[in-house]
């Protein structure tokens, strides 16, 4: 495809999307911006589960766990923002976004520096199922924790602040996750086509090779793996915030499955791709779901269909419109 | 100590059910190259079939061979259809097409028994409890799934040192290029260690369902820990598997058993229960961590 028509799809696509929750008002389906809004938050997640899989080729099973402190992170500082205790004692809430995103990236970071620095140790299918491990620890961390909400999950009562803005309503709250995902892919993209970005793809493609050039393998991946760790906190943290709450369900197993499905659907290794495999998924999730209560079970004939016959789903179709696999 | 020792039982029960889970996991990822998500759903499978067969019935052993030929069916038929085609790949479109099959699984079971758990009694037969040692009063049930368990790995001992089978599985789990290449029917091998995983899982499965309510989701509940099994004890090596999943279900047990009584002592109110149950639920996990980082392949892995 040549870069004229890339670049005339891209604005095209930027302007559908700035004037989506406008053509949603005036079709009548306001649910769509709400819809609009969780499909940009998982696609952020899964672009930075991506960065870890599709192009560091570490098949990480626990991205569910950033994203789900993410989330906490949220919901424990509005938490002691609302009671005013400090957390333990010296750390005080806050409801300011521009506090609790910055926090939600350390913490998520530091978590993601922990267990990426453990699990990389190992390889494989090890690794895949000690990635597993860690965030079922995270998960049932959470889940024991009663103050804030244990099993049940903490309600947030106030959405955060920023600079006035409402963000109880949908159609700013949709804006500010535009504005976020536009910012992770950016990112993304830099760090991509960065020298760091090709050895962590010369990584996957051959460990050997990289190590034999004289490249710290093992530092490149872990400094990927918690770039990629962040990206999901800060899904999380938005997705707190969307739905003023932040259970353990955040922090389910199945969700790190969901997030690798929405990064196989639209393609792996690619730019665009997993917040075209996000959107999919998610409106895939609410038709079948509004046609039938047994929605899972189209659901699950259309990945395996997927994931056995096309290659990687989409992948061909975004390998045109975005970046190039290699 | 007759606590220690009673609970000591439990968690050798619950690790022979684990075993009977592993031990058809770590072949099929040993020989086939293949992680096997759906492991859980042929258990689940089995449970239901099985548990199915024994409330119309009235005869639970009659539901044994039921729960057997579902979940071995069920098994040789996703072989067949979906595993087949994902020898070859990479371990995450094995991941996710499995984790679809768990989502097509679940929905199935529910849409054809309902979304009620089912509760199964426990059989005449095995019901009541024994004195094992004075004080020691310990259900037959129980007893009945250890020794049951116990003798299924003597027996895959048996079929797996023993035997031409056996053979061909240990060579195939060592190497298995060079079993395909030494002419060895793999395909034909594949389905039946497939077969046969499938076959143990759902008699874990129906076993469990007197202790357990038989529901959707319990595969995943189980499975999760299967893998935790699976990895501490070397994928591929049944001998690890078996000494794992001991391992493991009595450290779940102790700590279940043992962390809220010492979360009371140095802490008040519920707070406590609910924070020795989340670390009680972390432990096995740790544990699994702790075993990878010291030895990344795992307890018994096999040589490559």
């Amino acid at each position: 495809m040549n870069k004229t028509v890339k670049i005339v799809l891209l604005v095209l696509l930027a302007a559908f999307l700035l004037a989506l929750p406008y053509l949603a008002e005036y079709a009548g389906g306001r649910a769509f911006t709400s819809l609009a809004t969780r499909a940009l938050i998982y696609g952020i997640a899964a672009a930075s589960l991506n960065l870890a899989l599709g192009y560091g080729g570490m098949i990480s099973f626990g991205h569910a766990a950033f994203f789900g402190i993410g989330g906490y992170v949220v919901g424990i500082l509005a938490y002691h923002h609302g009671t005013g205790e400090a957390f333990l004692g010296f750390i005080p809430g806050s409801n300011q976004l521009l506090v609790t995103i910055p926090v939600a990236i350390l913490v998520s970071g530091i978590f993601a520096a922990i267990i990426g620095a453990l699990s990389l140790r190992t390889s494989g299918v090890q690794f895949i199922m000690i990635t597993l491990a860690f965030a079922q620890m995270v998960f049932f961390l959470f889940v024991s924790l009663e103050t804030y909400g244990g099993d049940d999950g903490l309600i947030i009562r106030r959405t955060n602040e920023f600079f006035g803005l409402n963000l109880r309503d949908r159609t700013t709250m949709y804006y500010l996750c535009l504005g976020m995902a536009a910012l992770v892919l950016f990112a993304i993209w830099r760090i991509v086509r960065s020298r760091f970005g090709f050895a962590l793809v010369g990584i996957r493609q051959s460990e050997r090779r990289m190590a034999a050039i004289g490249l710290d393998t093992y530092r490149y991946k872990l400094v990927g793996f918690i770039i990629s760790g962040i990206g999901a906190g800060i899904a999380g943290a938005l997705m707190a915030n969307f739905l003023r709450f932040a259970s353990p369900d955040m922090l389910a197993w199945t969700k790190s499955g969901e997030l690798m499905i929405m990064v196989i659907l639209g393609g792996v290794g690619t730019l665009f791709g997993p917040f075209i495999g996000a959107a999919v998924f998610i409106f895939l999730e609410s038709v079948l779901a509004s046609w039938t209560p047994n929605w899972q079970f189209p659901l699950g004939i259309i990945l395996l269909f997927v994931v056995l016959f096309t290659h990687g789903g989409v992948q061909g179709l975004i390998e045109r419109l975005g970046g190039k696999r290699e | 100590m007759t606590l220690f020792l009673e609970q000591l039982l439990n968690g050798l029960q619950l690790g022979v059910m684990l075993f009977l889970m592993a031990a058809g996991l770590t072949l099929i990822f040993g020989i086939m190259g293949v992680i096997n998500l759906a492991h859980g759903s042929i258990y689940m499978v089995g449970a239901y079939v099985g548990s199915w067969v024994f409330l119309e019935t009235g005869s639970y052993f009659l539901g044994i061979p039921a729960a057997i030929a579902a979940a071995a069916a069920t098994g040789v038929l996703i072989e067949f259809f979906v595993i087949r085609r994902l020898y070859e790949r990479d371990h995450l479109d094995q991941v996710l097409a499995t984790f679809a099959l768990i989502l097509l699984f679940n929905q199935g079971v529910s849409m054809v028994f309902g979304l009620q758990p089912l509760f199964v009694a426990t059989p005449e037969l095995l019901s009541g409890s024994v004195e094992l040692l004075p004080g020691l009063i310990y259900p037959v049930y129980r007893i009945a799934i250890i020794v049951s368990g116990l003798a299924v790995a003597v027996g895959l001992y048996g079929l797996i040192n023993h035997t031409r089978l056996g053979m061909l599985v240990r060579a195939g789990s060592t190497n298995r290029e060079m079993v395909r290449a030494l002419g060895v029917p793999i395909g034909l091998l594949y389905t039946l260690v497939f077969g046969l995983g499938a076959l143990l899982a759902g008699f874990a499965g129906f076993m469990a369902g007197p202790i357990l309510a038989v529901q959707v989701g319990m595969g995943e509940q189980i499975l999760i820990t299967t893998f935790v099994v699976v990895v501490i004890g070397g994928v591929g090596s049944i001998r690890g598997a078996f000494f794992a999943s001991l391992l493991v279900g009595v450290v779940d047990t102790m700590l279940r058993s043992y962390l809220p009584g010492f979360f009371r002592e140095i802490m008040v109110g519920p707070e406590a229960d609910t924070l020795a149950a989340g670390l009680s639920s972390m432990g096995i996990y740790l544990l699994m961590a702790i075993v990878l980082l010291i030895r990344p392949k795992g307890l018994f892995a096999a040589s490559h």
